[in-house]
């Protein structure tokens, strides 16, 4: 982004520094970039409102794109074993640590944060994402349950993925807040669908670009850049979705929902087929509010998209 | 075994002397039922604030058992109003060991009492006693006795050091485990803090009023539990209250789905526990016998009127019609008939209106091409009967295979490969239970990976107990009852939705 | 493979073996053949059929129905002494009263038979000569069964020609155990030849001894082996063993003789023995008949109690039926 910003000046300037290369912010869906099928892009403004990039509008068509992406990758990454599946997000960290720098200019622009609490922004997030690849596979250990029923049984639950998860990414913290979202759910074997967010969907692009030089097989993250006042109601009907997270349905203004759609409406087309909702966090007045999320983690967000499965066997000879 | 049962008796002409059970009724009289019942709200009974009520009958006579109270919007506000007192000055505060000692209370009492609760269940219900004796009210009290350990231990719990309840939990339950839904319901929400109101279903309100008795011989607070009995408007003004902080429903999809719209955009937390189409799934190398006999308790256990209850079975082709006819066999010598008999193992239907979704699905069954079978058996004249039917012939798209009978109707299908089996298996939209029958362990675990279903059952259906959590996958509901994990949506740190 | 009115099989030795062969697939019937037969049996789920036996036990039979059931049980009991201290006069003692239960109650049916040792056998069939109870006779070597072949078939035979209706053997549970199939039904084939030799026709029970076998896979498996031997029966135990008689393995057994009827045509018996002694009891096995096997087995020909102090409680609760009173041990006869 500061090269970007540096090369639109320098045009006008006409001095010998190098024109950059631009970079055109596609769709991420089923391990490809797409265009979005609208042909649309909207523009993105850094925090001092300097255009910053053109990034895809996607549409409704493209989130049902994404849905089947996300459909067709989930048995394959639950079928993982956690062993895997930890290995795999681990080196997602280690893609990020390279784009430390990128991601750093990119979140510092947009979110409007001195180079400093942009660094510190960027080391929460690769950290973070590191805290959860180490939960693949232990959440079962601490989730799941040995239960000693009255009677020759042997009774086990599990956690096991709920299925396709379609997340709203935080407004406000684009980068340390969408990983805080994105990864809890792909721990146990979820695959993602996540609208990025609106005015600050540029780390998100690029997170897209890590996911895709890592070891991530294509549709377990899907991203959608775009408007999610367009994009999150056709996710929350869709029947193929299993679980949803609101947290980005607080504008970065406080406004509850996003632009103008209440996440109470969300929720209500989301009961539809019974789906798991994850509300937006409130703040201690109880007022809907977007977390800080340099709070340390629990894993109660890797639980929420969880189902407790319970086998039981009899025990005989 | 490879071939069918043959048809060529070689009895000697002695035997056959036929062993004809002679009616065992249990008594009536060890329950008293009083003609009227109110609200049990603050600890007290009273009547409806517009004196509305409504009767509720036996299903099995279509006798008339006891004039309810019908709750209105005032009732439930007043019930709410109580809860939410008795939650701030006396449940709340109280030390969890406290709120123990009153659980473990509850659970002897029911105990001590539960012939009495077994025939009252029974009447009303019109399940068999045997069930009602064996399995609702002694879990229903095992279930409280369960729970009862928890509440001073809830620091343990994995919530956190201080986990703390919502606060207010409305409670609405269906008609086909009254006393033993109550029992899931109530002991977690007490021991964890919360208080209660519980709305029993309206054919099925009387366990729940002389659960009332139960708790004031415990001398449990007044408003920590308050029964406001009702039909769906009861349950609709319950639910919409501004004053609760927590539903917990059991019942069907469509309610479940109206109760998750409604709450939608407040910050009141959900559990649901909602319908079923569980695949029973049988294959070739399965303990026959034991198949057998889990494939009729999966479908006729309470007259098939269990959410969990194995619907569809699903039988490898290369004996599908061996256990066919095996099953067919098992099916003549249940016993349908009088629910208070000890020997009757299927009994009535709930009500005229469940009678007549039972009976308008089978002969969508029979509409559709599907072969449909029952045994013999005499059904009594008054009530509501459906006899033990079996539908072979059922492709995956009848409605028999899809929809929700909640009746004693077997839908048989085929499959030829494990995959095949898990694919149709989780082919609909529910996901509650399922049941897998093979003597191979391997496979077991293969398939219980695959299945998308809370509670799978192998070599074994329809098992219940308090240690074990209880729940569905997708249109089955979420949320889990039972074991550690039923504290979970009881606690504010343990709740996610 | 038809059987008469008694219900004693007339199977011929050719016919037993070619249904065994036929039934197994199998033409050399070795251990192999064996093995591969009896373990493609369907498994039992010991959970599952515990669970069935004790819901069977639920079942509440009153009035009518128990008056019927005690009378049936009384008909169907083998009236067993089997210790060392035997004499003659324990057997006369017990033929009367297996002759005539119930002395001063004529309505009171006789029990099926007398069981006693080989060596009573001869006054066992003068004390009981005309009155249609029949003498069985434990052989084989009982209850360990361990001895050479030969002494197991002359023991057989002294009691068969001694006038014993039935022989109850035993089988070779270290044979079964270790896989030696083959021998196990060529012993039991062996000892039927003495049962039918000389003219004589008596009737096979086959002892598994299911309290050694350990699993209910191994009792289906023993019960499928027997009754492909020839066997007229199958019975649970010695009495010497515990546990000896349970529900669960009594139906495993009723399930074997119902499916081997399906599949043969030939009906076997079945009879539990040794720990059944209260006739709540009894009426639970009743019951198990009744829904596994089916009422077809409801008679003495096809389903027996070896048993010793049974009989005096059916007779106590008979009594007690009758009267509405509860009944002591001093009002029915000590045998």
């Amino acid at each position: 982004m500061a090269r970007t910003t540096r090369a639109s000046t320098a045009t006008t300037a006409g001095t010998s520094e190098r024109l950059s290369v631009r970079k055109t912010y596609k769709l991420y869906v089923g391990g490809k970039f797409p265009r979005s099928e609208s042909g649309r892009t909207y523009e993105v403004l850094d925090a001092k409102g300097r255009f910053l990039a053109n990034v895809a509008q996607g549409s409704r068509k493209d989130a049902r794109e994404a849905v089947v992406a996300a459909r067709a990758a989930q048995a394959g990454w639950a079928a993982a074993t956690a062993y895997n599946r930890g290995q795999v997000l681990y080196r997602v960290a280690e893609v990020l640590e390279g784009r430390r720098d990128q991601l750093v200019a990119e979140v510092g622009a947009g979110e409007g944060l001195t180079a400093r609490q942009a660094e510190l922004a960027v080391s929460e997030a690769i950290d973070r994402w590191v805290w959860y690849a180490g939960w693949t596979d232990k959440i079962a250990q601490v989730a799941g349950a040995a239960n000693p029923v009255a009677g020759p049984y042997f009774n086990l639950s599990s956690p096991e993925p709920t299925g396709v998860v379609v997340v709203l990414a935080p407004q406000r913290s684009s980068l340390l807040g969408l990983v805080s979202t994105i990864a809890p759910p792909l721990v146990t074997g979820n695959t993602v669908v996540v609208v990025a967010s609106e005015q600050r969907p540029v780390p998100a692009v690029t997170l897209s670009e890590v996911l895709a030089t890592s070891d991530v097989p294509g549709g377990v993250v899907n991203v959608l850049t775009g408007r999610a006042a367009e994009l999150a109601p056709p996710l929350a009907s869709h029947r193929d979705v299993d679980a949803m997270d609101l947290a980005g349905a607080v504008g970065l203004d406080g406004a509850t929902g996003v632009a103008g759609i209440g996440w109470g409406e969300l929720e209500a087309a989301a009961a539809d087929s019974v789906k798991r909702v994850l509300r937006p966090a409130t703040d201690r007045r109880g007022n809907d509010a977007e977390p800080d999320w340099t709070e340390a983690p629990r894993p109660q967000r890797i639980l929420a998209f969880t189902e407790t499965k319970t086998v039981w066997h009899p025990k005989g000879i | 075994m490879p071939s069918q049962p043959s048809t060529t008796s070689s009895t000697s002409s002695a035997a056959a002397a036929a062993f004809e059970y002679a009616p065992a009724p249990e008594s009536r009289a060890v329950v008293d039922i009083r003609s009227s019942y109110g609200l049990f709200v603050d600890g007290a009974f009273s009547a409806a604030s517009d004196d509305g009520s409504f009767k509720t009958v036996n299903p099995a006579t279509e006798e008339v058992l006891a004039e309810v109270a019908e709750a209105t919007e005032a009732d439930v506000d007043r019930a709410v109003r109580a809860a939410r007192r008795a939650q701030d000055k006396v449940w709340g505060p109280m030390p969890g060991r406290e709120r123990a000692k009153y659980l473990f209370r509850i659970a002897r009492l029911l105990a001590e009492r539960s012939r009495e609760f077994a025939v009252l269940e029974t009447l009303d219900n019109g399940k068999p006693i045997r069930e009602s004796r064996d399995v609702d009210v002694p879990t229903a009290a095992a279930h409280f006795f369960y729970y009862a350990g928890w509440a001073d231990k809830l620091e343990h719990a994995g919530y956190g050091a201080d986990p703390r309840p919502h606060g207010v939990a409305a409670q609405v339950i269906p008609w086909n485990f009254p006393l033993l839904m109550l029992a899931w319901k109530i002991a977690p929400a007490l021991a964890t803090g919360n208080t209660v109101v519980l709305k029993p279903a309206e054919t099925t309100p009387l366990t729940a009023l002389l659960f009332a008795d139960v708790l004031r011989q415990a001398e449990l607070p007044p408003g920590v539990v308050n029964i406001v009995t009702g039909a769906g408007a009861t349950g609709a003004a319950l639910v919409g209250h501004p004053g609760i902080d927590k539903v917990a429903f059991t019942g069907s999809t469509a309610v479940g789905k109206r109760i998750a719209r409604e709450i939608a955009g407040s910050r009141k937390h959900a559990t649901l526990e909602l319908g079923g189409k569980a695949a029973n799934i049988v294959f070739d190398d399965a303990p026959i016998d034991q198949a057998v006999e889990g494939i009729v308790n999966g479908i006729f256990f309470n007259q098939g009127q269990v959410c969990c209850a194995g619907s569809r079975l699903l039988v490898q082709e290369t004996i599908a019609e061996e256990l066919v006819e095996r099953l067919k066999s098992r099916l003549g010598t249940l016993r349908v008939g009088d629910p208070m008999d000890k020997n009757t193992d299927v009994g009535a239907i709930n009500s005229s209106q469940q009678l007549a979704r039972i009976t308008e699905l089978t002969e969508a069954g029979v509409a559709e091409g599907a072969t449909r079978w029952s045994p013999a058996c005499d059904l009594p004249s008054s009530g509501y009967w459906f006899a033990p039917t079996l539908f072979t012939g059922v492709s995956a798209a009848h409605r028999i295979a899809r929809e929700e009978i909640f009746g004693p109707v077997l839908s048989v299908l085929t499959f030829r490969t494990p995959a095949e089996a898990v694919a149709k298996a989780n082919n609909t939209p529910y996901g509650l239970s399922a049941g897998i029958w093979t003597e191979k362990g391997s496979r077991i675990l293969w398939m219980a990976d695959r299945l998308r279903a809370g509670v799978v059952w192998s070599n074994t259906f329809n098992r219940f107990d308090p240690t074990s959590p209880f729940g569905g996958y997708k249109e089955s509901g979420y949320g889990r009852e039972g074991g550690r994990h039923g504290l979970a949506s009881y606690l504010i740190e343990g709740s996610t939705y | 493979m038809s059987t008469t009115a008694t219900g004693l099989s007339d199977r011929s030795p050719a016919d037993v073996a070619e249904s065994a062969r036929s039934v197994t697939g199998s033409t050399s019937l070795d251990d192999a053949a064996w093995r591969r037969f009896l373990h493609g049996l369907p498994g039992v789920d010991r959970v599952g059929a515990d669970g069935r036996a004790a819901m069977l036990g639920t079942r509440s039979i009153k009035t009518t129905a128990k008056a019927w059931a005690l009378d049936t049980i009384v008909r169907m009991v083998d009236l067993t002494t089997l210790e060392g201290a035997d004499t003659p006069g324990k057997v006369r003692s017990l033929a009367a009263k297996a002759v005539r239960p119930e002395p001063n109650d004529a309505s009171c049916p006789s029990a099926a038979a007398v069981c006693v040792y080989n060596d009573l056998v001869p006054v066992a069939v003068e004390a009981l000569a005309g009155t249609g109870v029949k003498v069985a006779a434990v052989a084989t070597a009982f209850p360990s069964g361990r001895a050479s072949r030969a002494v197991r078939l002359a023991d057989t035979r002294e009691a068969v020609d001694a006038g014993a209706d039935e022989i109850d053997m035993v089988i070779d549970r270290g044979a079964f155990l270790s896989g030696r199939y083959e021998q196990v039904y060529d012993d039991i084939v062996a000892v039927r030849a003495q049962c039918r030799a000389g003219g004589r026709h008596a009737h096979l029970k086959v002892i598994l001894e299911t309290g050694e076998l350990a699993t209910y896979d191994n009792v289906r498996r023993a019960s499928w082996l027997a009754m492909l031997a020839g066997a007229d029966f199958i019975k649970t135990s010695t009495g010497k063993v515990s546990p000896a008689a349970t529900l669960p393995v009594t139906v495993v057994m009723l399930e074997a003789v119902r499916d081997f009827r399906a599949q043969t045509g030939v009906q076997v018996g079945v009879k539990p023995a040794g720990g059944i002694r209260t006739s709540k009891d009894a009426i639970k096995y009743l019951v198990a008949v009744n829904e596994v096997a089916g009422p077809d087995w409801l008679d003495p020909d096809w389903f027996r109690f070896g048993a010793s102090s049974l009989l005096n409680d059916v007779l106590m609760q008979r009594n007690k039926l009758a009267t509405g009173a509860y009944w002591g041990p001093d009002y029915v006869t000590v045998d």
